[in-house]
């Protein structure tokens, strides 16, 4: 089908370019497709996941420009241009995985694993949020502008509460992710 | 050492980490299609027209099906799932139309663009206790009575020295698994294959079988990956049948995704419970009388009892007990299970009940739950294969640090926020399933083992390893498994906390078999190795001369602001009697999960059925509050060792479902001990909180007088 039946009903497309996990791909786009769409169904990119469609849930999050999105959200015939980074690309070419989806492993810090790609790329989001002195709802209105937040268990979930995760698995994402930043114990 | 009882790591651990799992509608086929249903907009009547003229024009949709061309299928066992059979709309949110397109934003605009013309009747979702429709349920879960008597409930809680006579309510609650419904359908040659987010292929492969008239030769059904289901995909729903109709209509593959919004009318919830307990004792807190009443809805075309008055049949030793469920037929969208049906709105009940028994007897609540410890199990007779309930209490209490608490409420202020912690006890059935199994020697040294178990993040693939590495005395890592295809030998679902025990039986079985032919056996295997299989059918479902349950006791510590009403929850400990561990690793991660959705039930979870709409108003992740990272604290789950030779060639009593049983009374119990204020109705939300507080008489230490 998607036969054409005039202007009015004709598909809106366009070219975008994006670099998804370092690889340009240039897709002729559907102006309704949310990124999460194009890396689910273009590029077979499954890691980032459909939990809600609308925001709500944190399954798709994956990092744009290296700030951590709801890649539901986003058109992607908006992006062009962006540098795009999934649960897939995290571990670059490398047998190893990333030290944080080891430390999920450590941890066991997942049970059905649906929402896991999303909490690992928000986590690292957050991660760089801190770094760069990003403040949360908990963090200490009198700590210094701009300099970085140290992550305790209430700033991880604080950051991470837009993740949903049904399983209950929370503390030991806490844990895990304390793993890479040092900052956890035994 | 043997596998059983390390803490081996998830096989498909490094799959989800990865992102390399691949779910039910991650399936890439040449040609798929998209397909999203059209929700019914009345909630009881039927479809007098559809237009499907505009959506037809939009580009990319295929085809929509209806009641008029979807193809015809024979009536399914389960009423819910005969989607586009006939033009009846019994509820809000009854599929009324699939639209077919070749990607999911054209299904998306062509399901805008369905026309549905309807003729609505009156309709009723409304439950009471009083309601006039109500009726005694002759069985509740297939087995039980929905009534059961001892002795003279009435008459001995008339005379009872002390009473208490209390109403509770648990709102309708939302699975809600993180992977929406989905299934994935397509034909190969003449076959049909299926990849279903379901916690049981088998039972969805029959279903289709008698759906569409195949043989159980011609179809497949996978479910390599289960995004979570909590009951809500323990027998096959309308995204399977939806997928096959359209495949078969179309003769491309097909994905259906439920939005997240529909998930509330169209696969199951748990029904709201009305509770009336009386509970009389004598001054030494000993059990009188124990009536425990339930009320509940089911929809017009199923019946579903949500069997809350089932624990009072077991947990304590009350020598004149009443349990009974009464059940309305509304038209509302058909309630099913959800993790723990029965126990955990009825242990919510019952638990509130017993720590206002104390509270009034001035006996500490622990202590109160160890003096009515029954010899056998009050309704039935029979002797506890095993019950550590009393060493779960004192274990709990040890760890907790309980006995420094000030039994008298409302003593620990700190500015706005007031502190107090509560305790409550858990139980939950053992239960076990006939499963088949088979487990093959190949000439590498390696082994492997197939059965069509379902791993919802559970880690069966892991621990059922584990299981037959022990049966066949080799490493676990020269163990490969096979589960989540109903190619495989047909098995029982996950769910009821069984699946362990009963897929874990026929490996046993199976493996052990396996091994006493090696070991009859010299020279070099055959190219395809040696095979042996198993069939527990008649011993699994033997009857047993036992009582079977597992045990466990739930601490909370909360805070109250009395200036929000916002109740946190600061300490989560739970201590289990649950038969013997397979992988510490794994269970800790499902009783921890278990007490965080008991959380949410006592603080943020709550549905609520609109009277007009026969909707629910809290129908997405935004407005049914699942509770996030912030909302929960580091939570401790512990277990005592316990060995019962009267369960499973395992010893295991599953552990899936026993975590949300004690959590929400143990909270409600805490917020009663910081605030003198007891609510009898869930969630604890600010708005009810706050209004509470707000109400309490002077002394709030004494405004919990039972209430009818």
């Amino acid at each position: 089908m998607g036969s054409e039946h005039g202007p009015r009903s004709a598909p809106h497309r366009s070219e975008t370019t994006l670099r998804v996990n370092g690889k340009p791909h240039t897709l002729t786009v559907d102006h309704r497709r949310v990124l999460l769409d194009v890396l689910r169904e273009d590029l077979d990119l499954t890691g980032a996941k459909k939990g809600c469609d609308h925001g709500q849930c944190g399954a798709c999050t994956v990092l744009v420009d290296g700030r951590r999105v709801n890649s539901c959200l986003l058109l992607a015939v908006a992006l062009d241009g962006s540098d795009v980074t999934t649960v897939e690309g995290l571990s670059g070419d490398g047998e190893d995985p990333h030290p944080l989806q080891r430390a999920f492993l450590d941890r066991d810090a997942f049970q059905c694993g649906y929402c896991t790609p999303g909490q690992i790329c928000s986590a690292l989001g957050a991660l760089a949020e801190a770094e760069s002195g990003h403040p949360s709802h908990v963090t200490d209105p009198g700590a210094p502008s701009g300099r970085p937040v140290a992550l305790d268990r209430d700033e991880i979930r604080e950051r991470l509460s837009g993740n949903l995760c049904r399983c209950g698995a929370y503390p030991r994402i806490v844990d895990a992710v304390q793993d890479v930043t040092g900052t956890g114990s035994t | 050492m043997t596998a059983v009882g390390a803490p081996a790591e998830r096989r498909e651990g490094r799959e989800k980490v990865t992102g390399t799992a691949r779910y039910a509608a991650e399936q890439p086929l040449p040609g798929r299609l998209f397909a999203r249903p059209v929700p019914a907009a009345i909630v009881r009547g039927r479809v007098t027209d559809v237009d499907d003229t505009a959506a037809l024009a939009l580009p990319g949709v295929v085809t929509v099906l209806t009641y008029r061309n979807a193809p015809r299928l024979a009536p399914a066992d389960d009423a819910t799932l005969s989607v586009l059979q006939d033009p009846e709309v019994p509820n809000r949110g009854w599929f009324v139309a699939l639209v077919v397109a070749d990607s999911p934003e054209a299904a998306r605009a062509g399901a805008a663009a369905v026309r549905v013309t309807c003729a609505e009747e009156a309709h009723d979702v409304t439950l009471t206790a009083a309601h006039p429709r109500a009726y005694v349920p002759e069985k509740v879960s297939g087995t039980f009575p929905g009534l059961r008597e001892l002795g003279d409930p009435d008459g001995a809680f008339a005379d009872a020295a002390v009473r208490i006579d209390a109403g509770y309510r648990v709102p309708p609650l939302h699975n809600h698994p993180m992977e929406p419904h989905a299934s994935t359908a397509h034909w190969d040659g003449e076959r049909l294959t299926v990849h279903a987010s379901s916690q049981g292929t088998t039972a969805v492969r029959a279903a289709l079988s008698t759906m569409f008239g195949l043989s159980n030769e011609r179809i497949t059904v996978v479910a390599e990956h289960v995004g979570g289901g909590f009951g809500s995909k323990g027998t096959p729903r309308p995204d399977v049948v939806l997928a096959a109709m359209a495949t078969w209509h179309t003769g491309r593959p097909v994905t259906v995704v439920f939005p997240r919004r529909m998930l509330p009318t169209s696969v199951g919830h748990r029904a709201t419970t009305l509770h009336r307990l009386r509970l009389g004792a004598d001054s030494d807190g000993r059990l009188t009388s124990l009536v425990h009443e339930v009320t509940t809805y089911s929809s017009r075309i199923k019946e579903f009892v949500e069997y809350a008055a089932i624990p009072s049949r077991i947990m304590y030793a009350a020598p004149n007990l009443r349990s009974l469920h009464r059940v309305v037929r509304l038209d509302v969208p058909t309630p099913s299970w959800m993790r723990a049906p029965g126990e955990a709105p009825g242990m919510y009940a019952l638990e509130s009940a017993m720590d206002e028994l104390a509270g009034a007897l001035g006996i500490d609540p622990v202590e109160l739950r160890i003096r009515n410890e029954p010899d056998t199990e009050p309704d039935s007779g029979k002797p506890f294969s095993s019950r550590h309930l009393v060493e779960c209490l004192r274990e709990g209490a040890r760890r907790f640090g309980w006995s420094a608490r000030d039994p008298r409420p409302r003593t620990h202020p700190a500015g706005p926020l007031l502190f107090g912690t509560g305790v409550a006890a858990a139980t939950y059935p053992v239960q076990a399933r006939p499963s088949r199994a088979a487990a093959r020697a190949l000439p590498d040294g390696s082994f492997l083992v197939e059965v069509n178990a379902a791993d919802i993040g559970t880690g069966a693939r892991t621990v059922l390893a584990q299981i037959a590495a022990d049966a066949l005395e080799v490493p676990l890592e020269r163990v490969g498994i096979r589960v989540g295809n109903s190619d495989l030998p047909p098995a029982p679902l996950a769910g009821d906390s069984a699946g362990t025990a009963s897929w874990g039986w026929a490996v046993h079985e199976a493996c052990t078999a396996l091994a006493a032919r090696l070991a009859e056996r010299q020279g070099r295997l055959p190219e395809e190795g040696l095979e042996a299989r198993a069939d527990t059918k008649g011993t699994a479902d033997a009857e047993s001369p036992f009582a079977r349950h597992a045990f466990g006791a739930h601490f909370a510590e909360v805070s109250v602001d009395t200036v929000t009403g916002e109740v946190r929850v600061r300490r989560l400990l739970g201590v289990y009697a649950a038969g013997r561990i397979l992988n510490p690793r794994t269970a800790r991660s499902q009783f921890v999960g278990g007490m965080t959705m008991g959380l949410g039930m006592a603080l943020t979870e709550g549905s609520t059925l609109d009277t007009a709409s026969g909707d629910f108003t809290e129908s997405d992740l935004a407005a049914y509050h699942v509770p996030a990272h912030a909302d929960v604290p580091d939570i401790e789950a512990h277990w005592i060792d316990e060995h019962d030779p009267h369960l499973n060639p395992v010893g295991g009593k599953g552990i899936g479902e026993i975590g949300i049983v004690g959590t929400p009374a143990a909270i409600g119990n805490a917020v009663h001990h910081a605030t003198g204020v007891r609510f009898r109705e869930l969630p604890l939300t600010p708005d009810r909180v706050l209004t509470g507080l707000l109400e309490a008489p002077q002394h709030p230490a004494r405004a919990d007088r039972p209430t009818g």
